[in-house]
């Protein structure tokens, strides 16, 4: 290991005098405290070291240590279930305010089982053995990338610590011990063997991303939205709801109080898949705003390095940032520290390069050990007065596939989630229709069509109701304007906090969706036998239609049934008037 | 404050708030220094940049008349702190913490670093339970909730003042009439009658004696106007985290603040950002609104109430717009409502409390508050989206629906946000429920049919 000695301090960055080798990027701890920071720049027999941490209370001549290698973090099964700050250091068990220096993860415990034996030939991404965490889940005991060769030996089964070498393999490089858990650099994506093409959705339970607008398993999605307009409770929802086997939720630059309702939360709440706490499926990360700002730009990079090294396992792995508007502010801040020319907004020029290297990582693949695994992206995005023309998520749209557009007018009058049906796209959506298929709706392509065309003439009609008043309008444009209302209230709103209404089975959205898109049908029908709109408004049926998410749970479904009766009935009942409309 | 080290006859050079010194004793970064010239005025400032010959001082006060010959540097030995004690409740302090109100000085119990280090996530405790203000507007429809940060974003002349001071001496805990309630009220930025007002205001309506108050007044310095929140903060985490109490914290006006940051950061020769201000406003702002919160196993809590004037009523300026990202909701005050006469002039639908669902219904307020605030939302949406439009094709071209969520909304604004004193939740809620019943039932989806049954009164489904 290197050493250097301090001698100029300014803020977060250090010049320290080097009395050894030191390579860029290679991670180094500062003082008697020892702060993590990293090398930035070499200049002859000096390095430039930014610390992540805060500085206060540094003075010249303190030490400099390098670790050899660029920042890394270990990954294993410690991970699942707990809090960590933006470097992956835990924070249960650290104390109430945060001084800088944190310690490390302490070693855990758990049950291992080996799956291998001496003799046997080993692929990078293979399983040692199983892991065996909270609630009788087993996880995979990963030979870490890179490494090849034949067991030497392997512990019997027992209890062991997460960092205690288990097996001892025969490389071509020379022997390699194999813990649970292994350390990885963070700015590496991890290898796979190939990409996978997506044809299955990721379900979140949200109707209007699921029928609307939906995200690829190992697809990415971006969610855009000014102040207020339920980015977060969004996130959270998605995070609670959403059909992953691991979710990595990432706090970057935002709330310590949200955070605390997270974890509060998930231990209480049940995951809809297996029934067990939500948040033995977790992984939180977590640099609030009002924690050091040079963190924040590697904390993003630590949270896709976990959702991959899930993802190594064979498993489903769901990553919410939010928000990565507050990394890129990160790096724009770092980067004029350091006097790099800024770009468009003050952005450093290559911020669209680490945006599009960020969202890459986002991947259905066969991994190394020959499973398959996936990690889709949501990433919120915070432009600043609600602008989306700003870099952030203009560079961002380059590279989702899904993106959601949250609305500020939406959000006004409390219509959740306030996803813009009209700015919003899914680019994989018709990849979808043979998957809606199989979960009973046959027409999904069909209806989803409908819906939107239905919602686009809406706003292009009320711009003119607005003109010329709603009364007006043609009979038809009433009731297309009463249909895009129904679809809007009966089928798009849906309460985060309505105990029924929370989450949407695929089987209830294809319901609920029939039962809004038979609706369509019948007043069009009726329409068309010279019903007047206003008659129509005033069915007696709307209102249980209106609320049909929240009075409707998962195990009532025939209500719907019940409830398109009454429609058709209703319609039914309806009688030209002789005087004709 | 006991100064350890002194460095005379060290300056070297001077170059703005920048005091460059030599041969001193080593000094660590941040740590708090007095620099006192031969005029013998005391000026705070503290060690920003350091390497073995020369110290960098920033000096957070006017250098103005300060030479180099003659200078003494005395160095505490550790970052800016604040010595408080249970006594600093009913003063009256300047915006770096020294009494002003002629009384003796507080007895100190305790020192505490004024820039307080970050609250680990884990240990916070949600932010649950009411507290009652007393104005409609915000109980009903955005209810502050105990350990939330809620901002008002008023304008230039409207009565953001008066709303302060009213809060601040209506401000209770309706479920915990017996336990210590504490407001901590700093002044930034202010005009000598504005500062005037506050403290004769809050002396007047008796709530003085369980107030701590700092002023920082518009003619003192702005690196000093960076120094009263921090300061009011820590007196407020003193108060809520040692001494136990139910803090609320009012910072008014954080603008000026604002306007300080962006011109110390430019006289520091930093690259601006938006308008200006420079690219780290947002984590600034953020070290000064995370300060509010629970912590599990403390008997106390900290509220933050801030007031920021947005620069020509403009929501996107760079100001609100950060502070909208960092705090838990916004309340918005309104020029056309204060014109209207409608006091306190709170325009409802940008306005937001994120935490209202964790500190209503149930045990907290009502069961059906929730839903009651949800329906009047939707209705009032309504009623705005229904004003737009009588604009243009006039009243008389509007449905007979369309008509009575015309009038909904004007009972909305006279009736329910206008009030003339403070108003006990209990009127707030029966209020609410009253303009309901002008409307359709059929419209009300936002609530149960049980909730119609109960409180609206009218049959469901039926128009």
């Amino acid at each position: 290991m290197s050493r250097a000695i301090a001698v100029k301090l300014a803020g977060p960055v250090l010049r320290a005098r080097a009395e050894g080798p030191f390579q860029l990027r290679e991670s180094v701890r500062v003082g008697p405290a020892r702060l993590l920071g990293e090398v930035v720049r070499l200049d002859r027999d000096e390095i430039v070291v930014q610390v992540y941490e805060d500085t206060t209370g540094l003075r010249p001549g303190i030490e400099v240590v390098g670790d050899g290698a660029p920042l890394a973090i270990r990954v294993g099964p410690a991970l699942l279930g707990r809090i960590f700050d933006g470097l992956l250091r835990p924070l249960s068990g650290a104390p109430d305010r945060l001084a800088a220096g944190l310690r490390e993860a302490p070693a855990t415990r758990f049950p291992f089982a080996p799956a291998a034996a001496p003799g046997d030939a080993m692929a990078a991404g293979a399983s040692i053995g199983d892991i065996v965490v909270a609630g009788g889940r087993r996880l995979a005991a990963l030979v870490p990338p890179g490494v090849e060769g034949r067991v030497l030996d392997i512990r019997p089964e027992g209890e062991y610590d997460d960092d205690e070498p288990l097996a001892r393999i025969a490389t071509a490089g020379g022997e390699v011990a194999v813990a649970m858990s292994h350390a990885w650099p963070v700015r590496v994506p991890r290898p796979s063997r190939r990409r996978l093409a997506s044809v299955t959705p990721l379900v979140t339970g949200q109707r209007i991303l699921d029928s609307l607008f939906p995200v690829a398993l190992g697809g990415k999605a971006a969610i855009p939205g000014g102040f207020g307009t339920g980015k977060t409770v969004l996130l959270e929802t998605l995070a609670k709801g959403c059909a992953a086997d691991v979710i990595v939720y990432l706090g970057c630059g935002e709330r310590g109080n949200e955070m605390a309702g997270v974890l509060e939360e998930f231990p209480r709440l049940d995951d809809p898949r297996t029934g067990r706490p939500l948040m033995e499926r977790t992984v939180i990360i977590a640099n609030t705003s009002n924690m050091p700002v040079a963190a924040r730009e590697a904390s993003i990079y630590c949270a896709i390095t976990v959702a991959e090294y899930f993802r190594d396992m064979g498993l489903d792995v769901a990553l919410m940032a939010d928000s990565t508007s507050r990394w890129a502010e990160a790096l724009r801040e770092v980067s004029g520290r350091f006097g790099e020319l800024p770009g468009e907004g003050g952005y450093p020029a290559y911020l669209a390069s680490r945006i599009a290297d960020f969202y890459e990582r986002a991947a259905r693949v066969e991994t190394l050990g020959g499973r398959t695994g996936s990690v889709t992206v949501m990433g919120a995005i915070s432009p600043p007065s609600g602008d989306f023309s700003e870099p952030v998520t203009s560079h961002t749209k380059r590279f989702v596939r899904s993106y959601w557009a949250l609305d500020a007018k939406r959000a006004q009058a409390r219509f959740y989630p306030a996803v813009h049906p009209l700015q919003s796209y899914a680019e994989d959506a018709s990849a979808f229709a043979p998957w809606w298929s199989e979960r009973g709706n046959p027409n999904w392509l069909a209806l989803r069509r409908r819906f939107l065309t239905l919602l686009d003439e809406q706003s292009r009609l009320e711009r003119m109701a607005r003109i010329i008043g709603k009364d007006a309008l043609p009979a038809r444009q009433q009731v297309t304007l009463l249909c895009a209302d129904l679809v809007n209230e009966a089928f798009l709103r849906q309460s985060a906090f309505a105990p029924k209404d929370r989450l949407a089975s695929p089987a209830k959205q294809a319901a609920m969706m029939a039962v809004a898109g038979r609706f369509v049908e019948l007043a069009e029908g009726a329409l068309a036998r010279g019903i007047a709109p206003a008659r129509i408004a005033g069915l007696a049926c709307l209102r249980p239609l209106a609320r049909m998410g929240e009075d409707t749970g998962e195990d009532e479904l025939a209500r719907l049934d019940e409830l398109r009766a009454d429609l058709e009935s209703a319609f039914a009942d309806l009688e030209p008037e002789e005087a004709g409309a | 404050m006991k100064p350890r080290l002194l460095a005379e006859n060290a300056a070297v050079g001077l170059e703005g708030p920048l005091l460059f010194l030599e041969g001193t004793p080593e000094a660590g970064l941040g740590d708090a220094v007095e620099v006192t010239g031969p005029d013998g005025r005391i000026r705070l400032g503290r060690v920003a940049a350091a390497d073995r010959e020369r110290l960098t001082i920033e000096v957070l006060e006017s250098t103005a008349g300060l030479p180099l010959e003659g200078t003494v540097v005395r160095f505490h030995g550790e970052p800016l702190a604040f010595a408080l004690g249970p006594g600093i409740l009913g003063r009256v302090f300047d915006g770096v913490g020294r009494a002003i109100d002629g009384g003796p000085p507080v007895a100190a119990h305790q020192r505490l670093p004024i820039d307080g280090l970050p609250f680990n996530p884990v240990s916070r405790e949600p932010p649950r339970d009411f507290i009652e203000t007393g104005i409609t507007a915000i109980d009903l429809l955005n209810s502050l909730v105990r350990g939330q940060k809620l901002p008002v974003f008023s304008g230039g002349g409207l009565p953001h003042d008066r709303l302060a001071v009213e809060i601040a001496s209506h401000a209770r805990l309706p479920r915990r009439a017996g336990e210590d309630f504490a407001i901590v009220f700093a002044g930034i930025g202010l005009a000598h009658d504005s500062a005037e007002y506050f403290r004769s205001s809050l002396e007047r309506g008796g709530a003085l004696e369980r107030t701590a108050l700092f002023l920082n007044l518009a003619s003192d310095s702005s690196t000093q106007r960076l120094l009263t929140p921090r300061f009011a903060l820590t007196a407020a985490e003193y108060l809520a985290f040692v001494e136990g109490k139910h803090v609320l914290v009012i910072l008014t006006d954080m603008t000026n603040y604002c306007e300080a940051l962006r011109e110390v950061s430019s006289s520091k020769g930093e690259i601006p950002s938006r308008k200006g201000f420079p690219g780290y406003l947002y984590s600034d702002l953020a070290t000064i609104f995370e300060r509010a919160g629970c912590l599990k196993g403390a008997r106390g809590t900290l509220t933050q109430l801030s007031i920021l004037t947005m620069p020509s009523d403009d929501i996107t300026h760079p100001i609100p717009d950060l502070t909208g990202y960092i705090t838990e909701g916004q309340v918005v005050l309104a020029r056309d409502l204060d014109r209207r006469g409608v006091y306190p002039p709170v325009n409802v639908l940008p306005s937001l409390s994120r935490l209202m669902k964790d500190g209503t219904g149930g045990d907290y307020t009502h069961p059906d508050h929730p839903a009651l605030a949800s329906q009047l939302y939707a209705a009032y949406a309504r009623a705005a989206q229904t004003r737009v439009l009588a604009s243009v094709v006039g009243e008389e071209g509007l449905s007979e629906a369309d008509r009575r969520y015309l009038a909904f909304g004007e009972a909305f604004e006279q009736r329910l946000v206008r009030q003339e004193g403070p108003r006990a939740f209990a009127e707030s809620l029966a209020l609410g429920w009253r303009l309901l019943g002008d409307l359709p039932a059929a419209d009300l989806t936002r609530l149960s049919d049980r909730q119609l049954r109960e409180h609206v009164n009218a049959p469901a489904g039926r128009t």
